[in-house]
């Protein structure tokens, strides 16, 4: 089970003379379960990208295939598809309006269609699953912090239990803890069994988490593969705009004044015991 | 003469009900004693919720202060008559590009400070050349800002500040919605501002990476200063610093970690030219 994007081409205001091509013959596939980081500067197509994967936006041209089932077919079912595929918008907490956490949480099952006390249960183990606290459930979404709107927001697409979970900047202007915070929780779900796709500006947070980074430029994959390979490539990253976490840099450093450390850490951790099997070596 | 302080500076948000009876009152600042020289380049830490921006909203009398004096270049931001001379000194940057940009084209957009301000047409447009050189945006003057990259976008809105001829410049998480190579352009904008232009940086942000270079840093918890000093100083309490939502650079907990294993580095290593620089020293020595 698995996404397949298919040579999808996408252009804003197609037929008009402001026509953009936001996506140029994009193909790839992510497996059921794995976890991938999404990388690019602005505007190089990724939020477009992710609004195709769950059909808020249809390709000019190419397919994309959920399942084995190509989703543009004409019988797919695509309010279904919407609930298999969660997409957290950037500053989710945005889009909060209900008068009660509680009720905001449980607005988006009881538009798939649910019973009232399905789409409560639901909102009920998405808010425990985010770890917010029992005594906040009836509080105004707007009366929280911001961390906490953060893990509601998030509840509220949990609550029509993804098979996928797409998050875009999840951590944008929050702190270091609330940070940790949230990618934890994207961390447990993964564990759980929830394929993640994760679009970040942070390449620290993509190359600690992701078991996989896609990088895109100017509406094309410009690289696919497992973060030591993607992030070893600095100067190509930096290009366009982008960069390879800080240890990686210190490794490369290290490297060429010529410490004989191996180069592809992306993680501290990583770093740290290459660095102490060379200096105990 | 300090051109920013605070004094025992406190502020409350009070929220009310339909009826307008008072339904909460949140103690945002509580008892801030601050101080910046002239010219320093400053940051400001604090997890969310620490008062790290209503207290930069002081700073340029967007808010007033409940107890306590806040004064800009010696004028009390309490002063009613105060409030637009204030306003000129210290110029505020914030986190959303897109909500600062209002010109359709970039020069129009820079100018429009100044022109508020009532400068002579033909000044104006002096100070637009110069603010665009001095942000490095001169060749997009012409552009439409809603074609340029976020952190030329931010750059376009640190220029129109710069219009203003500020003598201080407080910069509200300005990176915060910007991709790598936009965090690079606007921490670079910030220190040249300061270097060059000698303009007095406030630089709030939760990258503790762009905080290294800067003179001095506050870190506020609960309204207060919890901890001040220098870069050097303040990431030597990497647990203090957790405990406040917050955390070192990468480049920082590294050495950390590597001193924890046994490896005989000094604390508070701030960037990775230092770190590769100690590490090979001490290759050498083993």
């Amino acid at each position: 089970m698995s996404i397949i994007c298919d040579h999808v081409t996408y252009y804003y205001g197609k037929g008009t003379s402001d026509e953009v091509c936001a996506l140029k013959d994009v193909s790839f596939q992510i497996k059921d379960g794995e976890y991938v980081g999404l990388i690019g500067h602005t505007g190089c197509g990724k939020s477009t990208l992710v609004q195709h994967l769950n059909g808020l936006l249809k390709a000019s041209s190419g397919h994309i295939y959920y399942n084995g089932a190509d989703i543009y077919d004409e019988d797919y079912r695509m309010k279904e598809l919407r609930g298999r595929v969660g997409l957290v918008f950037q500053y989710p907490e945005h889009q909060l309006f209900e008068e009660s956490v509680f009720k905001d949480v449980a607005f988006g099952p009881a538009n798939l269609g649910l019973s009232k006390s399905e789409a409560e249960l639901r909102s009920y183990e998405a808010l425990k699953s985010v770890g917010l606290q029992d005594e906040y459930f009836y509080v105004s979404p707007f009366d929280l912090s911001g961390g906490q709107k953060r893990r509601v927001a998030i509840a509220g697409v949990l609550a029509l239990k993804p098979e996928v979970l797409i998050l875009d900047e999840p951590t944008a202007g929050l702190d270091p803890e609330g940070r940790d915070e949230i990618l934890g929780l994207v961390k447990r779900l993964h564990q759980e069994g929830i394929t993640i796709i994760l679009v970040s500006h942070s390449m620290e947070d993509v190359a600690d988490n992701a078991g996989r980074v896609i990088v895109m430029d100017k509406g094309e994959i410009l690289m696919n593969g497992t973060p030591e390979s993607v992030f070893t490539r600095i100067g190509d990253l930096e290009k366009i705009g982008l960069a390879a976490p800080g240890v990686t840099y210190i490794m490369h450093k290290l490297k060429e004044r010529g410490i004989p450390v191996e180069t592809g850490a992306t993680t501290l951790d990583m770093a740290r015991e290459e660095i102490l099997r060379v200096f105990a070596g | 003469m300090a051109i920013v302080e605070a004094e025992k500076l406190a502020y409350e948000y009070i929220r009310r009900d339909d009826e307008g009876n008072v339904d909460g009152v949140v103690r945002a600042l509580d008892g801030v004693d601050l101080k910046v020289e002239r010219g320093q380049f400053i940051a400001v830490l604090g997890g969310n919720g620490s008062g790290k921006s209503t207290l930069a909203k002081h700073i340029n009398a967007i808010l007033y202060p409940a107890e306590g004096t806040v004064t800009v270049d010696g004028l009390d931001t309490s002063k009613e008559e105060n409030i637009w001379e204030i306003r000129q000194k210290a110029g505020m940057v914030f986190q959303n590009p897109d909500n600062q940009i209002i010109g359709s084209v970039v020069e129009e957009d820079v100018g429009f400070g100044p022109e508020n301000m009532g400068i002579p047409t033909k000044e104006i447009w002096e100070r637009v050349d110069e603010s665009l050189k001095i942000l490095g945006m001169d060749e997009y003057r012409k552009h439409s800002p809603s074609r340029l990259s976020g952190g030329q976008k931010q750059r376009v809105a640190i220029a129109g500040v710069v219009a203003m001829h500020p003598s201080c410049i407080i910069m509200d998480e300005p990176t915060a919605m910007l991709d790598p190579s936009g965090r690079r352009e606007v921490i670079r904008a910030a220190r040249a501002l300061n270097d060059v232009e000698k303009i007095t940086v406030i630089l709030i942000t939760h990258y503790m990476e762009e905080v290294i270079h800067a003179d001095r840093v506050f870190v506020m918890d609960h309204g207060r200063i919890a901890m001040s000093g220098t870069p050097r100083e303040i990431f030597s309490r990497v647990e203090e610093l957790k405990k406040l939502r917050l955390d070192v650079p990468q480049a920082t907990m590294l050495s950390y970690e590597l001193k924890a294993a046994g490896l005989p580095l000094p604390d508070g290593i701030l960037s990775e030219e230092e770190l590769v620089d100690k590490l090979c020293q001490l290759y050498v020595t083993m």
